[in-house]
């Protein structure tokens, strides 16, 4: 790990400042992730600002029936506020599915939507090829071990995946990330946070330097427990999801309103497939009907050698959860 | 006393839930500094250059060793890394040390030494080295066997099974990393070391740097796990007296967990072919069994994977082969059940398959094929209960509710799959020494330089003393783990106890007759004057067996004789002819029920069953917590655990716990596990054989077996995962 | 088993040449000058109910640990553990796993895997358990650190230690003392109806029942490479009983 300054800050305005005045410097929050890419020298920054006393914990009601989840708020406090389990049960699902519980603890909302990439070849500098970590280096994966990797989204310089489970979730529930820069606030649909790869993996999102993500905004559910998180890995406990889906059905008596679907471990984002859902609209729950969704789900789908299997992984997990989801399983 | 056999906690227990049981990196000492390896980045070539000039201006740094600037060692090997030259063998391999103040200084100042490499072109296909793989042998066992005529067997047989299976490379991963304190007084060298074997270590380490042996000591009061990685000596360990003697202040060296994937060891690869031929009625006519497991190329290592082959079942026509393939690797080496978990698996699921070619029980398949003689010598078992295994394992689990065809037992969405496989593992032993004394406190001392390991042999020890002295073992310290104590073998082959009891009970017993015989004849003891054979000792109280009233207290008795501890010592060999009559070997039955998601993939091994034939056991307590630990690796070896290596690089890519896949807590099922119990006097007096490993054997494949019950799917190569359940 | 196995030399041809850099991929704009002198020091202690409720040991030593002083990345904290504030000048980069085992040298709390991936360095804060791995020291000022150490009072152990010995919830003990600090949060997370991914039923909110599935899920992030699992999820079921 190499040296680093630290400074405590404990409001937004101060954060953003702090962070300014510093190039390369990152905010620290539940530092489960940054930590981490730190020992492995993948993250060298000069400066953390620990972002860790500023009021941002807080989980509430918004007055049009949504709640807002304090960027500081932890995973698990997150997973088991009472209005996320009664409201969001898709997000608590997704959330208790992913790391551990210690890890749960520590880690916050917005710092998951920050997590980077498990691809082998970014997180040990020992491979000089990586094109996230070093841009314009190549990408080790194409030709390597890639079976974890994306079979959406993709570009011939980077095909790594994005971990997280609860951004899978926070996809499917149209999440908003409120976030204060230097000049005030914005909102990012959490579909446009998250990049995709292109000629410039070294990016992860279009959150910017200097801005400080303040909550994530959740609309009003109409899905409730008509929802599933699904989740495949090779253990069945604290591991990260070869393919995991999250659907969220409005059903009315056997018929569907509106859906909502979107897939982990298969892209450099969470992936939703409005295509699919779209598919769902107005039509009457049945098997079929799902299969027909998990199939336009991955009419883009490009694997590579050797994981091929998560197209038809991917297809038979959406199948799974929609059944669930729509109450026919 | 009668406490062998009986369930009791272990005696380490406060220690090791309080955290008061020390580990090797946990001493502290004055001076204590840090070092941290730099390991290479490519698979083979030679260092062509190293800028280590901005490690060494690096805050709190105190040395960087180089192959440059390294002290040169008379007695260097070439399977050990130490800097004594520019060649590169495998990725990972050590090519620089740094020593500082502190551990961040060590780890931050590691990482900024550059390194220019001229690279060769690497070795790193595994099956293409098959061509040019040599033979090998396996703790002097010979890798080539065979009796009868196979080919012509084959030929002739009804039935035939010819398939390949396969197994990845797996990292021991012990949760407690490879650590080393080393430390030099002059040319004394003490180290506290993460170690299975400080006997073997303190020998090495002597002749690496040239010094007598006696100056030499190793201590090791715990180790946090090892699976057979922390048996041989590795290069951190030299290398951390190296940094030590160069500082001239002690030096603490701990593996990163990445460091645990290539330097210290691994499970080979394996690619076994088994061609097994049977009578329509299923007796076995021949078996071959063809190995090819991965090496290094700077030593060998062979993978024994068709041993169990040579003994499991009556066969008349059986080829075991062993190829050795050189690869660009760090050095393989004995791994929980080293070549028999791998070789189980290959063998097992064999015979699942002929089962289900022949339309037969694969239960009755293996009792069809029971031998009650070593099929390849014709000698006898020094005991040998399997069918009691086979029976017991088969009616707690509930097999004859098994349905015969495969996808033909579900639980909702589940299919559900049983199956069974055969466990074995040889019996060793080894010469071991120890002893035992009284003390003038009146308590009693039990010491040899064995190993705690999670085997329990604190606990062990203090049994054995206890009902050898008819003492209480409340009354009774443990010490080992030390070289200044009498040694004993490496911890590992199962062979501990096996070992280590018989020199227990023999010093024991003369430290027995040693007080009897002064007691008699001290004036002042209530036993002066009687034989030896009319006086006895029991509870810590000398007493004549025929007035027990007239007592006396150990500890009154050593202190009105000089107030010294009153010592037996003994060294006791196995019988070495004892091979020439017997063939000696543990048995087991495994069953296992699995849950398959047909759609998805993910397997759940939901309960196992098993029971073993081990000789006695000796706590039942810790035995079981040794068979499950077994199955626990089994169902790993069957579903979870592959290193992945880049197959240019040679770099394992998943160098960490969140990648390479261990069991956790939820993947573990039921798990049913007893023992027969009965004494196997002729390896050793108390009769056990050791447990440490015979429940990974056989496991594997009675999960296998369960998948293909489940799904109607074979799948041959490990592990299975959901992705090839679903392909 | 060993035996000796034989060296042997080979030969790999050299092909091509090709130039690697260092692991670090900045190494060339760190200039690092960071002179220092180490400085430790317990400046006090107390007791008193802390996180759980749990009998903290009292000590009296000040500790006097290495000595140390820092430039640019040096910082000042008081960590609170079992009870004991220990006032620390240190570096910067120091985990709270690393202050406690290399600096307090309270070495129960184990390094397994040093990334969060193994949980033998689970510890509670403030009656949380979490990977103290992947905590900075720096952060901890004011909480309330809750070792394997501070665990029992005295001689007398907690049910969860007793626990462990009694269904032999471990063998080699290196993953131990964080299966216990996990367990302990474990507890307090079922008694206040925290789910699992396992639980049923998501709406329900109250005292959760510590099935063995339960059990097992909310003990996954504790690795056992022993595999000593069913004891583990034995021990925690009858302590859970028990308090």
């Amino acid at each position: 790990m190499n040296p680093f300054e630290y400074q405590q800050v404990d409001e937004p305005a101060t954060a953003v400042d702090a962070i300014s005045r510093w190039r390369g410097s990152k905010f620290l929050a539940g530092g489960t992730n940054l930590i981490d890419l730190m020992k492995n020298t993948v993250e060298q920054p000069p400066k953390l600002i620990d972002i860790n006393h500023i009021p941002l914990r807080g989980i509430e009601q918004t007055p049009d029936g949504g709640v807002k989840l304090g960027a500081l708020a932890r995973n698990s406090d997150t997973a088991n506020h009472p209005l996320i389990r009664k409201n969001y049960p898709l997000l608590s699902q997704a959330i208790l599915s992913g790391a551990s519980p210690q890890l749960r603890n520590m880690a916050t909302n917005g710092g998951n939507l920050l997590q980077r990439t498990r691809c082998p070849y970014f997180m040990d500098p020992a491979f000089s090829r990586c094109n996230k970590r070093t841009p314009g280096s190549g990408c080790s994966a194409l030709e390597g071990f890639h079976e974890n990797h994306a079979i959406l989204g993709a570009s011939d310089q980077c095909i790594a995946t994005h971990p997280s489970d609860m951004c899978v979730a926070l996809a499917a529930l149209e999440a908003k990330v409120r976030v204060r820069g230097p000049k005030g606030e914005r909102i990012i649909a959490i579909g446009d946070f998250h990049r995709l790869p292109g000629t410039t993996p070294q990016i992860d999102t279009t959150l910017m330097p200097d801005e400080l993500i303040v909550s994530i905004d959740l609309p009003p559910s109409p899905y409730g427990s008509h929802s599933h998180y699904l989740k495949i890995r090779e253990r069945t406990s604290y591991a990260f999801a070869l393919v995991s889906v999250a659907a969220a059905i409005d059903v009315d008596s056997g018929w569907i309103r509106g859906a909502r679907l979107a897939l982990g471990g298969v892209a450099h984002k969470p992936w939703r497939v409005e295509a699919a859902e779209a598919a769902l609209a107005g039509q009457k729950l049945s098997i079929s009907l799902f299969e027909q969704a998990a199939s336009r789900a991955l009419s883009g789908a490009r694997p590579r050698r050797d994981n091929t299997y998560k197209v038809e992984m991917a297809k038979r997990a959406i199948i799974r959860a929609l059944t669930i989801a729509g109450g026919l399983a | 006393m009668n406490t062998i056999g009986k369930p009791i906690s272990r005696v380490d227990g406060k220690l090791k839930v309080t955290g008061s049981a020390r580990y090797s990196a946990e001493f502290d000492m004055p001076g204590l500094c840090y070092a941290v390896l730099v390991q290479s980045t490519i698979p083979a070539g030679r260092i062509a250059g190293m800028d280590d000039s901005l490690a060494r201006k690096a805050a709190g740094v105190l040395a960087v060793l180089t192959p440059e600037n390294a002290q040169r060692l008379p007695g260097a090997e070439k399977r050990l890394s130490l800097l004594q030259d520019n060649q590169v063998y495998y990725n990972g391999q050590p090519v620089a040390v740094v020593v500082a103040e502190k551990l961040e200084e060590a780890h931050h100042a590691a990482s900024l030494i550059k390194i220019r490499y001229s690279v060769s072109a690497p070795k790193l296909d595994f099956v293409a080295g098959f061509p040019s793989s040599h033979p090998g042998n396996h703790n002097g066992e010979p890798g080539d066997m065979s009796w009868g005529d196979v080919d012509g067997a084959l030929k002739d047989s009804d039935i035939k099974i010819d398939q390949v299976y396969t197994t990845p490379i797996h990292h021991h991963n012990p949760m407690e990393p490879h650590a080393a304190i080393a430390q030099w007084n002059g040319d004394e060298l003490t180290v506290h070391e993460s170690a299975q074997d400080i006997s073997g270590h303190r020998a090495k380490l002597a002749k690496l740097f040239g010094v007598q042996e006696s100056n030499v000591r190793l201590i090791c009061l715990f180790v946090g796990g090892g699976f057979g990685c922390k048996g041989p000596l590795w290069s951190h360990v030299p290398l951390a007296a190296m940094a030590a003697r160069q500082v001239n202040r002690p030096v603490k060296i701990v593996l990163e967990r990445p460091q645990m994937f290539g330097p210290v060891g691994a499970r080979p690869r394996t690619h076994q072919r088994l061609t097994v031929g049977a009578t329509r009625e299923g007796k076995l006519t021949a078996i071959r069994h063809e190995v090819h497991a991965h090496t290094s190329v700077i030593e060998d290592y062979l993978e024994s994977s068709a041993f169990p082959t040579r003994v499991m079942y009556g066969c008349p026509n059986v080829s075991t082969i062993h190829r050795i393939v050189d690869l660009n690797l760090g050095t393989p080496t004995y791994t929980r059940a080293p070549g028999v978990a791998t070789g189980t698996y290959a063998l097992e699921v064999a015979m699942d398959e002929l089962a289900y070619k022949l339309n037969m029980d694969p239960l009755q398949l293996r009792l069809l094929n029971y031998t009650e003689n070593d099929p390849q010598t014709k000698l006898p078992f020094t005991g040998k209960h399997l069918r009691d295994c086979y029976t017991r394992a088969a009616e707690r689990f509930g097999w004859s509710n098994r349905t015969r065809e495969p996808r033909s037992m579900r639980d909702g969405s589940q299919l559900i799959g049983w199956g069974v496989a055969t466990e074995t593992y040889p019996a060793n032993r080894r010469p071991a020494s120890a002893l035992v004394r009284f003390k003038p406190d009146g308590r009693v001392l039990v010491a040899t330089g064995t190993h705690e390991i999670g085997n329990g042999i604190y606990t062990i020890m203090i049994q054995t003393a206890a009902d050898a002295l008819n003492v209480s073992p409340d009354l009774i310290d443990a010490q080992l783990g030390d070289t200044a104590l009498p040694p004993a073998p490496i911890t590992a082959g199962s062979m501990t106890v096996a070992s280590v009891t018989p020199a227990i009970q023999t010093a024991a017993e003369r430290v027995r007759t040693r007080l009897l015989q002064m007691a008699v004849a001290d004036s002042g003891s209530p036993v002066h004057d009687a034989s030896v054979d009319e006086v006895d000792f029991k509870d810590g109280l000398i007493f004549r067996k025929l007035s027990p009233n007239r007592s006396e207290k150990l500890g009154d008795f050593i202190a009105r004789n000089g107030g010294q501890p009153i010592e037996g010592i003994a060294h006791v060999e196995p019988d070495e002819t004892l091979k020439q009559k017997f063939a000696s070997h543990s048995f087991g039955a495994v069953f296992a029920e699995v849950s398959v998601d047909p759609d998805l993939g993910p397997t759940r091994v939901r309960r196992v069953t098993a029971v073993y034939d081990v000789g006695k056991v000796l706590n039942e307590k810790t035995a079981r917590s040794q068979f499950i630990g077994g199955i626990v690796w089994g169902i790993g070896l069957a579903l979870h655990e592959d290193s992945h290596m880049d197959a240019r690089t040679g770099r394992i890519v998943n160098e960490n716990l969140a990648d390479y896949h261990v069991p956790v807590n939820a993947d573990i099922g039921e798990i049913d596990v007893s023992a027969i119990d009965i004494a196997d006097t002729h390896l050793n007096p108390l009769g056990a054989r050791g447990i440490g490993e015979i429940g990974i054997t056989g496991t594997a494949a009675a999960v296998a077996n369960a998948i293909y019950h489940a799904t109607g799917k074979r799948i041959r190569d490990l592990p299975i995962t959901p992705q090839k359940l679903i392909a | 088993m060993t035996t000796e196995n034989s060296s042997r030399t080979s030969t790999v041809p050299e092909t091509d040449s090709e130039e690697y850099s260092s692991v670090n991929p900045a190494t060339d704009m760190i200039d690092c000058k960071l002179s220092r002198r180490d400085f430790v020091k317990t400046v006090g202690y107390f007791t008193g109910a802390g996180a759980l409720g749990l009998q903290l040991i009292s000590v009296e030593t000040i500790v006097e640990c290495a000595p140390l002083e820092f430039s640019a990345s040096a910082h000042t904290v008081e960590l609170t553990v079992n009870g004991l504030v220990h006032k620390l000048t240190m570096d910067t980069r120091v985990t709270l796993l690393d202050a406690l085992r290399e600096y307090l040298k309270l070495t129960g709390t184990k390094k397994g895997c040093d990334h969060g991936q193994c949980g033998a360095c689970t510890v509670l804060v403030n009656g949380r358990r979490i990977n103290s791995c992947l905590s900075l020291a720096v952060t901890h000022q004011g909480d309330q650190i809750t070792t394997i150490e501070g665990l029992s009072g005295g001689e007398e152990l907690h049910p969860l230690q007793t626990a462990f010995i009694e269904h032999d919830g471990f063998q080699c003990g290196y993953c131990t003392p964080g299966q216990i600090c996990s367990a302990v949060a474990l507890l307090e997370e079922a008694r206040r109806g925290d789910a699992s991914f396992v639980t049923p039923d998501l709406a329900h909110t109250g005292r959760v029942e510590l099935t063995p599935e339960e059990i097992r899920e909310r003990m996954s992030g504790n690795v056992c490479r022993c595999g000593a699992y069913p004891g583990i999820v034995q021990a925690v079921q009858t302590a859970s009983r028990t308090l």
